[in-house]
């Protein structure tokens, strides 16, 4: 028991965050400070989200790097639309944002099923596509905070228990994963369609269906987040979170997600995050140029991917290999 | 990563018969390609009446002539399923360092070995993660993809090098003949070249062979890491190649330099008609696509199109040129049962 739990991946990344954290609080107590523990946290909440959509989508043997272009995206719609009707609930917004977002998770999601095209392709042309989109119907402008109203400026940003509203969509989302992922059917299919599609068919699940659905969350995640980072940054144009969607990935591998699908848990994903939330957090505290942080995560994913590949090795014996092939 | 079950199940039909080679090249995407090169070119033509200047076709070859001297390394890459997403972030690390090295004091000659070493060290990482620890290229390339562009921004942070020698800006400068610029005699050399490489070389089948079956690759003796970790080092110095005649052309260095042309080099040999999946694809077919490519961007430029706008273009066309066939395929299916 304890054997398996020092062995388990959560647990490494989970003392290794600890030995960071301790690291840093010995030089820069400030650090540890409950206040500023809250504001890493809230800080990491648009990773943490984007993350666990990521997770599903990777967990069937997918990748979408085109979560970060989603949500500049819905958030320019949103944000231009509260221009225009200043009037519109927060409520309605989010709604819009979700949608919007699945929409586009939608799009990706039936050329991967419908059309059997590989999802780095689908992605990485949707990725330019959705932004040129969002150059297009803004013209290249800029809105700025004092074009928003208050009221959908303040939502992600008012403090209800202690924490940011943010934080706690965060900790829902987190919640509502992890319903998903441990009781859901569907939460077992991304396993099984990861694991191994072919065996996947034969207990009846659709493999293509799946992973669509896998595209649809994670852009409805995007859509949502779309929303909470332009109303919380108050300022909405082209290039918002350029890049984002490979410190996404990279909190995925990281977090002991398996690229080549099946493997990943609801914990790692949130612990890769945090881990990429409080480096990023700690630069600027331990006085490091804040242009490390590119290469800090390129070497992240790798690192992280090399401690996988070796941690993976015990892998099973294909023993029908017949099955393996027919269909 | 994508699944085999829909292919799997059709399996791949091998005719009693060769077509003659006249019949196979009417058939051939090469073919389809050509044609709509030429169409591009003469909507060219009429959309802008500057078009036809001799001077400004030759600055036109610029928009492609430097991407495509990757693309022709990635399409071997790609043939033998593998991919390299960090190119673009090699010539920003290749940049880098010649601009380090001018700022210690270097001469041309040395300039150029900075870049093309550099971009052969990082190929050689690459290809060490992917052959030698057996891990994934995508991610691989992603990982490195920011390490290599994150160096730079390390280095260099919000600043610049700039003041390259005169001569140095030959290479992305200079004319060779006339119209004909350095970089587009450099296209067509390095065209030729892989294509022998390709189509004419063990190598070439090798990597033909890789692309359809590596485990069969392995068992009729190829060496199959060792031929993968060559193409690694072989595109990390075709972008080492277009480091130098990006800087040379641009007169600087900022970290941001080429910033997102590995989709468009990976967009160039998809529409070359390279199979993503690996196992298929030819030079000239990457070749006539750079073309088209760098026709049609040129052709927005002058009708005043901004460059996001095209980026949209490109996106589109690349998941185009894949849907298209697999959506006509399925019709086809659909009309036989």
């Amino acid at each position: 028991m304890i054997h398996s739990l020092i062995k388990s991946r959560e647990t490494v990344l989970a003392m290794a965050i600890l030995v960071l954290v301790g690291a840093i609080a010995s030089r820069f107590p400030a650090f540890v400070a409950p206040a500023n523990l809250v504001n890493v946290f809230n800080d990491t909440a648009p990773l943490i989200i984007l993350a666990l959509g990521q997770m599903v989508v990777i967990l069937t043997r997918c990748i979408d790097l085109s979560v970060a272009a989603n949500l500049a995206l819905t958030g320019m719609v949103v944000a231009m639309l509260n221009t225009l009707l200043p009037d519109l609930p927060v409520p309605l917004i989010m709604v819009i944002a979700i949608g919007l977002g699945s929409v586009m998770g939608l799009f990706n999601g039936l050329l991967v099923w419908k059309l059997d095209i590989p999802p780095i392709v689908v992605t990485l042309g949707t990725m330019t596509i959705y932004r040129g989109i969002i150059f297009v119907i803004s013209g290249g402008e800029w809105i700025n905070a004092h074009e928003m109203s208050d009221a959908f400026k303040a939502f992600p940003r008012d403090v209800v228990f202690g924490l940011p509203v943010l934080s706690w969509i965060a900790i829902l989302v987190l919640i509502g994963f992890i319903v998903l992922i441990g009781r859901t059917a569907l939460g077992r299919a991304f396993f099984a369609v990861g694991g191994n599609p072919h065996a996947a068919v034969y207990t009846g699940i659709n493999v293509g269906l799946t992973q669509c659905a896998a595209y649809i969350i994670s852009g409805a995640l995007a859509g949502l987040t779309g929303y909470l980072w332009v109303a919380r940054y108050a300022v909405a144009y082209v290039d918002i979170a350029g890049g984002f969607e490979l410190e996404v990935v990279a909190a995925c591998v990281i977090g002991g997600i398996s690229i080549a699908g099946g493997i990943g848990s609801v914990g790692g994903a949130l612990l890769g995050a945090l881990f990429l939330g409080i480096v990023k957090n700690a630069l600027p505290v331990v006085n490091i140029s804040p242009f490390w942080q590119l290469a800090i995560s390129g070497s992240a994913i790798i690192i992280a991917v090399a401690f996988n590949a070796t941690s993976n090795r015990t892998k099973g014996r294909v023993i029908l290999k017949k099955a393996e092939h027919a269909t | 990563m994508s699944l085999a079950t829909h292919q799997a199940s059709t399996g791949r039909q091998i005719p009693d018969r060769l077509k003659t080679p006249l019949r196979r090249f009417l058939a051939s995407w090469e073919l389809l390609l050509l044609c709509v090169a030429v169409a591009v070119f003469i909507l060219n033509s009429f959309a802008s009446p500057y078009f036809l200047d001799p001077w400004n076709l030759s600055d036109a070859t610029y928009n492609f002539t430097e991407k495509a001297m990757i693309a022709f390394a990635m399409a071997l890459l790609i043939i033998s399923g593998e991919i390299d997403l960090s190119v673009a972030s090699i010539i920003a690390l290749a940049s880098t360092a010649m601009g380090f090295a001018l700022q210690l004091g270097a001469e041309t000659p040395l300039l150029i070995l900075t870049g093309l070493g550099v971009g052969l060290l990082c190929g050689a990482f690459n290809g060490f993660l992917v052959t030698g620890l057996g891990l994934p290229s995508i991610v691989v390339t992603i990982g490195t993809m920011s390490l290599f562009r994150g160096i730079s921004y390390i280095v260099l942070g919000d600043k610049a090098y700039t003041g390259y020698p005169s001569e140095f800006g030959f290479f992305g400068q200079g004319y060779v003949w006339w119209v004909i610029t350095f970089e587009l005699v450099l296209f067509a050399v390095t065209a030729v070249i892989f294509a022998i490489l390709l189509h004419r070389t063990n190598f070439g089948r090798a990597v033909f062979a890789i692309g359809n079956n590596p485990v069969g690759a392995l068992f009729s003796g190829i060496r199959v890491t060792r031929v993968k970790f060559a193409l690694f080092l072989l595109t990390g110095l075709m972008s080492g190649v277009a480091a130098i005649c990006l800087t040379s052309r641009l007169g600087a260095t900022r970290p941001s330099i080429a910033f997102g042309w590995e989709l468009e080099v990976v967009t160039m040999v998809v529409l070359g008609g390279v199979s993503i999946l690996g196992g298929s694809g030819s030079i000239p077919g990457v070749a006539i696509a750079a073309f088209v490519m760098g026709m049609v961007t040129f052709g927005f430029g002058l009708l005043n199109v901004p460059g996001i706008v095209m980026s949209i273009f490109i996106g589109l066309l690349l998941i185009a040129v894949i849907a298209l066939p697999r959506i006509v395929r399925q019709i086809l299916a659909r009309r036989k049962a």
